[in-house]
């Protein structure tokens, strides 16, 4: 539509100014702090590279635990996670609207019980004595004869937290993914039956995600976003930040613990930019697959 | 006929469909349990909390753990109505705010001509990805530098500009005909008339499906009380809440099965109420 020269600035002032001030702004100041020193009290003192090469070299508990545990956590909830919630997309569309849509917001509710009510279901679940309803359980199919302390036990903190955040990884690019499906032209599949196209395998492959690579696009954004944001369940489950040994500790709770635990500022930053390195590095593997070209 | 029997959103049950029930029954109802276990759990009195073994449903529904939830509220210095009071205020001014703010951006980028146009929208997308958790201390910083520390700003303007609802709604927008927008034109309508005339009204599924996002943001949001309030009296729900959450005594595990459910049933039924919408809206989720 025409406009005056103005016009569109003056409608996008309000989002563009917040959207600079709380996201831009941030992203550019963690980058500028990662090459300080600063405790939040006197002014950031410059020291270079100082901030990466002791996070690359001398933090062993960067090293040893949290790096590892991010990229298994990432791998399982980021491209597993993407793949499970395609599947079940797909899936769902093969059926009638009614249980489709029933099916689809039990697996969809999940991901509304962020904060709060995940936590407290989870603990309730994950009670650490006999009474919990997994203890039980485990201990009738004869699997444990003790109950475990979920919450205190190394083996099984990083675990559980990965099942939490799978299983409340059904969220918006789930249902985007599911949308994309339900549009498809039934001719483009009647068009490849007549072509040779003999199963669903072909089918999915050949038509399926060719046509819905948009959704595709985004629904991989989505998983690579929440993958990220789910990062706080370990402190969440175990309330404690380390967790305990470091079980379960993410790059994003390695930010907090140097930042609002211990007040390096400058080393927290560096480890933000990492993160946001990596978040970028995924989502480039995403574009790469899925972009349309011109 | 595709692959025989098999069809996308197929009008009818075919026996070929059964396979698919066969694995998404079980998996819904993995995934359902726990929410159903909570929702159990929250109605158990106290002798059904301490059963051996422990039952899945409850038997005598009682309300008892709200009515102690309530209480320990009313224990404290300050009342639950003041955190219910304050979330109110905090979701609605985040929810409407996000929405006006993201239609207006969405109107501009969608169906107005100007330089910077595909630049905006490239970093809106690129910013999709923004984890706010990564970032949070600059975030810090820069809310006691604009100075909203502990006041209801503080909670609401780092909420308010969401790129994921600028994005469902500027796609949505896309669809609007532009022969709509040139006929109010050539009628005299000005840029705001046909946002409040032709925009607002034909874009209301994604404009329902951003203010759920908008409002699963804030609605369960701890951190900017957390980090951003340091008075009791301007803290929300979700951070009572949070508060309440330790599960160590029987009749706390109550407690916060009943919590855990008041904060999580708004959510559900709102998405319930506009499932069909943000469905509508998903459609044109697409990044090309």
């Amino acid at each position: 539509m025409r406009t005056n020269k103005y016009t569109p600035y003056l409608f996008l002032a309000p989002y563009l100014i917040l959207f600079t001030v709380f996201i831009i702004v941030p992203i550019v100041m963690a980058i500028g702090l990662s090459f300080t020193n600063y405790n939040a009290i006197q002014t950031p003192a410059f020291v270079g590279l100082t901030n990466y090469i002791n996070l690359l070299t001398q933090d062993t508990i960067f090293l040893q635990y949290v790096l590892p545990n991010t990229i298994l956590f990432a791998i399982i909830v980021g491209p597993v996670g993407y793949m499970l919630a395609f599947f079940l997309a797909w899936s769902l569309s093969q059926l009638t609207k009614l249980p489709r849509t029933i099916l689809a917001l039990i697996i969809y509710s999940p991901s509304m019980t962020m904060g709060v009510a995940m936590t407290v279901m989870w603990r309730v679940v994950f009670l650490g004595n006999q009474s919990g309803i997994a203890n039980y359980v485990l201990t009738q199919l004869g699997i444990i004869t003790e109950p475990i302390v979920w919450m205190l036990n190394t083996t099984y903190i990083l675990p559980i937290v990965i099942v939490v955040a799978l299983w409340s990884s059904m969220g918006v690019g789930f249902l985007a993914m599911l949308a994309g499906l339900l549009n498809i032209s039934p001719e483009l599949y009647e068009a490849a039956a007549i072509d040779g196209v003999k199963n669903r395998f072909q089918e999915v492959f050949y038509i399926t995600i060719p046509s819905m690579k948009p959704q595709m696009l985004f629904g991989a954004v989505m998983a690579v976003v929440n993958a990220f944001q789910a990062g706080n369940i370990g402190v969440m489950l175990t309330g404690s930040n380390p967790t305990p040994q470091y079980a379960a500790q993410l790059m994003v709770n390695h930010i907090e613990d140097y930042g609002f635990i211990r007040y390096e500022m400058g080393y927290a930053a560096a480890v933000s930019v990492g993160l946001l390195g990596i978040i970028y590095a995924f989502s480039f593997i995403a574009k790469a697959l899925f972009l349309e070209k011109d | 006929m595709a692959i025989a029997g098999t069809k996308v959103n197929p009008k009818k049950f075919h026996r070929n469909q059964i396979p698919f029930y066969l694995y998404l029954v079980p998996i819904a109802a993995f995934m359902g349990a726990p929410i159903l276990y909570i929702i159990n759990h929250a109605f158990k009195p106290m002798d059904e909390l301490y059963a051996f073994p422990p039952k899945f449903f409850v038997s005598n529904p009682s309300l008892i753990n709200f009515r102690n939830l309530f209480q320990t509220a009313a224990g404290s210095s300050i009342p639950i109505s003041r955190y219910i009071f304050n979330s109110l205020i905090v979701t609605v001014a985040v929810v409407l705010l996000s929405i006006v703010i993201s239609t207006m951006a969405g109107f501009a980028l969608s169906k107005m001509k100007f330089k910077l146009k595909n630049t905006i929208f490239e970093v809106n997308n690129a910013a999709l990805m923004f984890v706010a958790t990564a970032v949070t201390i600059p975030r810090y910083l820069t809310i006691s530098a604009v100075g909203i520390m502990d006041t209801y700003f503080a909670h609401i303007m780092p909420l308010i500009a969401m790129p994921v609802c600028l994005f469902l709604i500027k796609q949505f927008i896309d669809q609007v005909p532009n022969s709509l927008i040139e006929a109010a034109q050539l009628e005299g309508a000005g840029s705001f008339r046909i946002y409040r005339k032709i925009i607002l009204p034909l874009t209301k599924p994604a404009i329902a499906t951003g203010a759920i996002l908008a409002f699963q943001a804030v609605w369960t949001n701890v951190e900017t009380s957390n980090l951003f309030t340091s008075s009791e009296g301007i803290r929300t729900l979700s951070f009572y809440m949070n508060t309440l959450t330790g599960v160590g005594t029987v009749q706390g595990q109550g407690m916060a099965a009943a919590a855990a459910l008041i904060m999580f049933v708004p959510n559900l039924l709102l998405f319930i109420v506009m499932q069909s919408s943000v469905m509508n809206t998903m459609a044109y989720s697409g990044m090309k």
